[in-house]
This record gives C-alpha cells, structure tokens and sequence, in this order.
C-alpha cells in the first residue's frame, strides 16, 4: 500500500516538475523569440532555473522514496 | 602530438595487462568457490536484473570487467581486486578483496590480526568479538556486526584517482605548453576552449570581473571532475562516481564551506538582518535564509546523484530489454530494439553528462558570487535618471 | 530516505575529500594558474597589440597630416621665394633702367653741355667773323662810295649773302 502512494506521490511530483519545465521552456522560448540577440542569456538563465526545479523535483522524490 | 596518443594507448595496454593478469588469479580462487557466488552470474530473470542494476548502483571493492562461462561450463571473471583498508576495532586493517572472493552476503568471513570482516551489500562490516557467523534480524540487518569506517580503495575511490592522474598528466601537458608557446597544439586546442569556458561563461559572469580569479582553482577542478566522472560512467567499465551520494555530499559541501568562508559582511547582513524590512519581518526571515543556506547545498548534491543514477538505471534497464522482451519480440528484435533506445538513451546520457557538471560549476560560481557581491544600495537613489536615460539609449 | 542515507559511505566521503582536496591544490599547482596566466597574458598580449595599431593608425594620421601641413608650408615658401625673386628682377631691372636713363640723362646733358659750349664757342667765333666781315663790309663800304640808299641796301644784301653763316 505504502509503494502505491509513493508511486502516486511520484507521479504528482513529476507532474508538478512538469508544468514548471514546461513553463521555463516555453516562456525562455517566448523571449529568445522576442529577443534573439539575448538568446545566450536567456538559454543559460532557463537552464539555471531548470536545473533548481529538477533539484526540488528530485529531493522530493528521494524524500518520497522509502 | 603522437605521444600523447601513445601515452594513452600505453597506459591502456598496462591496464588490460593488469586487468587480465589479476582474471587468472581470481580464476585459481574462483574454482572451489563456485557455489558462494553471488554477482558476475548470469542475469536472466527481473529479479536478478534488479539486483543487478541495484548492485551496479552501490560503490564494489573489486573492479569488475565482465564474465563469461567457458567450454567446460566454470564461470570465469575477468577483472582486478582493489585494496581494502578499514578502521575497525582493532586499528586500520588491510587487505586485498579477492579473499572476499566476490561474496557480498556475508557469507565469507574475513580474518585480518583479530578482527573479521565480511561484505555485505557492497559494505564492509566487522563481526562483533566471538561471533563466527552473521546473524540477521527480520528486516535483513545484521545483529552482531557492525559498519566499519571503510576508506578502502573501492571502484568509485579508483576511479577518481584515475581521473585525477588523467587530468594532472593531460592539463598539466597544457600548461606545459604554453611555457614554450602562445597557442597550444594537438590535443590542447580541445581543452583550451573548454578552460576558458569554464572561466568566461561559469566564471566571470556570475563571480564578478575582480573577484572570480580566487575560485578558478576549484571551479575548474570539480567541473572537469564531474564531468569525466560522468562520462566514465558511461564506458563499459561501470563507473558511477558520482552516482555515489558520499562523492556529491563532498562535493556540494566543498561548495558550502567555501560560499560560507567566502561571503562577506553583506551576505552575512542578508541571513541575519534583512536590511530593508520591518524588524518582524527581520526577524522571521532568519530561519527562512537559513534553510534556504541549506537547500542550496542539499539540492546541488542531490541533482547530481539523482540525475546519475537515474541516467544509468535507465541505460541499464533499456539493456536489460534485451532480455526481459526476448519472449515477446525474439531475439533479433529484442535486441535491436534495446541497442536503438540505448544508443538514444546514451546520446542524451552524453548531453546530461555535460549539463550536470556545467550546472554545478554554475550554481556553485552564483552562490559564490552571491557570496562576494557587493552591494550598492545607496548608490543607486542617485543615478535613477541616469538610468532611465540608459535604458532608453538601450531600446533605441 | 533512510536507503540513501544507509548507502551513504563515510569512508568513501573521507577518500573523496582527500582526494579533491590534494586534487584542487596539485591542479591549481601545475595546471590551472600556469594554463591562466598564459591564457590572460596572452589576452593582454593581444589587446596591447590591437591598441598598439590603433596607436600606430594614429599616428600615422597624424604624421601624413603633419607631412601634408609640411608640404603646404614647402609650398607657401616656394611661392614666397618666387615672389621675392620676381621682385628682386624687376626691381633689379627696374634699377638698371633708371641707372640707364639716368647715364643716358647725363651723357646727354653732357652733350647738351657740349652742345651748347660749342655752339656758344661757334655764335662767339660766328660772332668774331661777323665782326670781322663787318668790319670788312664796313671797310669796303667806306672804300666805296655811301651816296646812294638803293646801292646801299643792295651792297647790304649783298654783303650779307656773301656773309652767309
């Protein structure tokens, strides 16, 4: 019962972890569109944020794992 | 230029040389010890897969190449011992783990002067005093032995003194370079760029022009550190460095100590005293920076050990489908099917490689930079307009 | 959780900071400042060398201006020159002609002068024949008889076409 909720807890997390990427990668796209001279920036920036998220991501799934 | 080819190729041919000289010393232990094998067998079913991969995860005291059955049917392990040397009851014990011949159960009792020692799921315990066999509990721990403080020279320990020398001998052979001239040759035009990298893209930009010079020694160390370790972990060899959550807690804790030692009075004013806020809310925020000190590290360790060790679990299981789907696609197909998504798999494997020790290079250059910043509060109430006229310069 | 922290190896933690710690400082040693000062040596080598051009740019601006300005000035002076000496030729002719007429004023004053002496030497000898016809006339006139007017003035006549001066 215990891994079920895990498995489930996982899934949010990923879910969760998800969105945010998706967000991240969508708006860093949005604004290299806008501004393709500051795309540099912009790409290391959203790696730097991705990177905090799948941080937060993965500490909640080694949390989670029993 | 050709030398460090044959350097290379040197030191490959005094590996196999090695590797294959300690094979056949194992294989004179090996033959009476067949039924306490317990890794190296052959995998075939889920479970052996799991535990195989689970094996593969943790840190081993011997390095493993590969195996295979001979004409008459012995199992045949080709690869070397490594050095054990643990701090036990008795002071530092040293021993080489061929006498654990591969046993991982606790099954084969160690005697070094008058302590014993068995392994036990890749770890070292010491048999309490006058016992002579393990005894486990109901959850599998073992009741009278304990965990040693083991600093033997296990794969993962030998991997980084690989590493270590690889990277002494190859950029010291850079630097020698450049003492005879400006631009170097072979393969120091690959590490160069890779150097100034490091230094104008991780560096500069989020240390700050004057202060970035200090931290170059380190960030430049651990970047190449990881990420060779990284992509050793992806040869055949079965490397995981830093998928081994004691090589990311040092790392990431090399990390803290030198934001911590690093930071100055305006960072320390930022934890404890939020300038700019109500008293209360001064006071509130302590315990929210502090935590927040705390999970820069934690997340730093924990990205590169999850991210690691999930690539390799994948990579392992996407191999394993060779086997786990011959019943349904045959051979042929479960095979090519494995090799296709493997090679997709280690293609980004490569990318991930990379990715992760650029971002702990980066994060640990902006927490240190956040450490050294200074800040000019009150500067800026007074060149607003300047400002202002700036940006609009800037759009037009 | 509690597997990670179980896996959690302190020996292999303690080998890994030995390790990084010999390993920082041996890399800092023999690699990364002998790699960074060349790198930033030649870096500074490189902008030393694009500002020297820049300068050398410069100053070859500045030396072509300053050979055009010299030029120039060759020029201005070349133009002086010529003036002075097209003044010094026509003064010089200038003078010559004034010496000349005035050698000429006095070559001719003087032969004026001359002249004039000898014509006032040739009205005084003039003078003295007159004087001395006339003394003549006068002494054939008297030898002569002086009744008669018309005879008179046509000796006269006479006498004075003889006297032709």
């Amino acid at each position: 019962m215990e891994t079920a909720y895990n498995l489930i807890g996982a899934g949010l997390i990923v879910i969760g972890g998800g969105i945010g990427l998706g967000q991240i990668g969508g708006k860093a796209m949005e604004a290299i569109a806008r501004q393709p001279e500051a795309a540099g920036k912009i790409q290391t920036a959203m790696i730097i944020i991705g990177a905090l998220l799948e941080g937060l991501a993965f500490g909640a799934l080694l949390l989670g794992k029993n | 230029m050709y030398r460090a080819y044959f350097k290379i190729a040197f030191f490959a041919l005094i590996f196999t040389a090695f590797a294959t000289a300690q094979a056949q010393e194992h294989n004179g232990d090996y033959a009476f010890d067949d039924e306490i094998e317990s890794d190296g067998g052959k995998v075939n079913t889920k479970e052996e897969i799991d535990s195989y991969i689970d094996h593969h995860l943790k840190d081993s005291h011997d390095f493993h190449l590969f195996s295979y059955s001979d004409d008459a049917g012995v199992r045949k392990h080709v690869g070397f011992s490594l050095p054990v040397i643990v701090w036990s009851s008795e002071g530092l014990k040293f021993f080489m783990s061929s006498r654990f011949h591969h046993d991982d159960d606790g099954k084969v009792l160690v005697k070094a002067g008058d302590a014993t020692f068995t392994k036990l799921h890749s770890k070292i315990y010491e048999l309490d005093s006058g016992a002579t066999a393990i005894n486990f509990d109901a959850d599998h721990h073992p009741t009278n032995a304990h965990r040693v403080f083991d600093m033997s020279i296990t794969k993962s320990v030998f991997g980084l003194l690989l590493i270590g020398l690889l990277m002494l001998l190859v950029f010291g052979a850079l630097a020698k370079q450049y003492k005879t001239k400006k631009i170097p040759t072979g393969f120091g035009r690959v590490l160069e760029p890779l150097v100034l990298y490091v230094r104008d893209e991780i560096a500069r930009p989020n240390i700050g022009e004057t202060k970035y010079r200090k931290f170059m020694g380190y960030l430049l160390t651990v970047f190449f550190l990881i990420w060779i370790s990284n992509l050793l972990g992806l040869t055949p060899f079965g490397f995981n460095i830093t998928g081994q959550i004691a090589v990311t807690v040092c790392l990431a804790l090399f990390t803290f100590i030198i934001v911590q030692f690093s930071g100055n009075k305006d960072y320390w004013m930022h934890i404890f005293w939020m300038p700019g806020v109500p008293v209360l809310m001064k006071i509130a925020l302590i315990p929210i920076e502090l935590i927040g000190l705390l999970t820069k590290p934690f997340s730093l360790l924990v990205r590169l050990f999850a991210n690691i060790t999930a690539g390799h679990v994948v990579v392992m299981g996407l191999i394993a489908l060779m086997i786990t789907l011959k019943a349904q696609f045959g051979i042929v197909g479960s095979t090519g099917l494995s090799i296709f998504l493997t090679l997709f798999l280690s293609v980004i494997e490569l990318l991930v490689a990379f990715l992760q020790a650029f971002i702990f290079t980066m994060l640990s250059a902006l927490f240190i930079g956040m450490a050294v910043a200074e800040h000019d509060h009150h500067e800026h109430a007074g060149t607003e307009e300047d400002d202002i006229d700036e940006v609009r310069e800037r759009f037009i | 959780m509690l597997d990670l922290i179980n896996d959690f190896s302190p020996g292999l933690f303690f080998m890994q900071a030995l390790i990084l710690i010999i390993l920082i400082v041996l890399m800092r040693k023999f690699a990364w400042k002998p790699i960074l000062n060349a790198l930033s040596e030649r870096e500074e080598g490189i902008a030393e060398a694009l500002a020297a051009a820049e300068n050398a740019k410069i100053e070859m601006a500045n030396l072509e201006a300053s050979n055009q300005a010299a030029a120039q000035e060759a020029r201005a002076q070349r133009d002086e020159m010529l003036k002075d000496a097209r003044e010094i030729k026509e003064k010089m002719i200038a003078d010559a002609a004034g010496q000349a007429q005035e050698k000429a004023d006095k070559i001719i004053a003087q032969a004026q002068e001359a002249i004039e002496a000898e014509k006032k030497a040739a009205l005084a000898d003039i003078k003295s024949q007159v004087a001395d016809l006339s003394v003549d006339i006068a002494e054939k006139v008297t030898r002569k008889e002086l009744s008669q007017k018309d005879a008179q003035h046509a000796l006269i006549e006479q006498l004075l076409a003889e006297a032709n001066i």
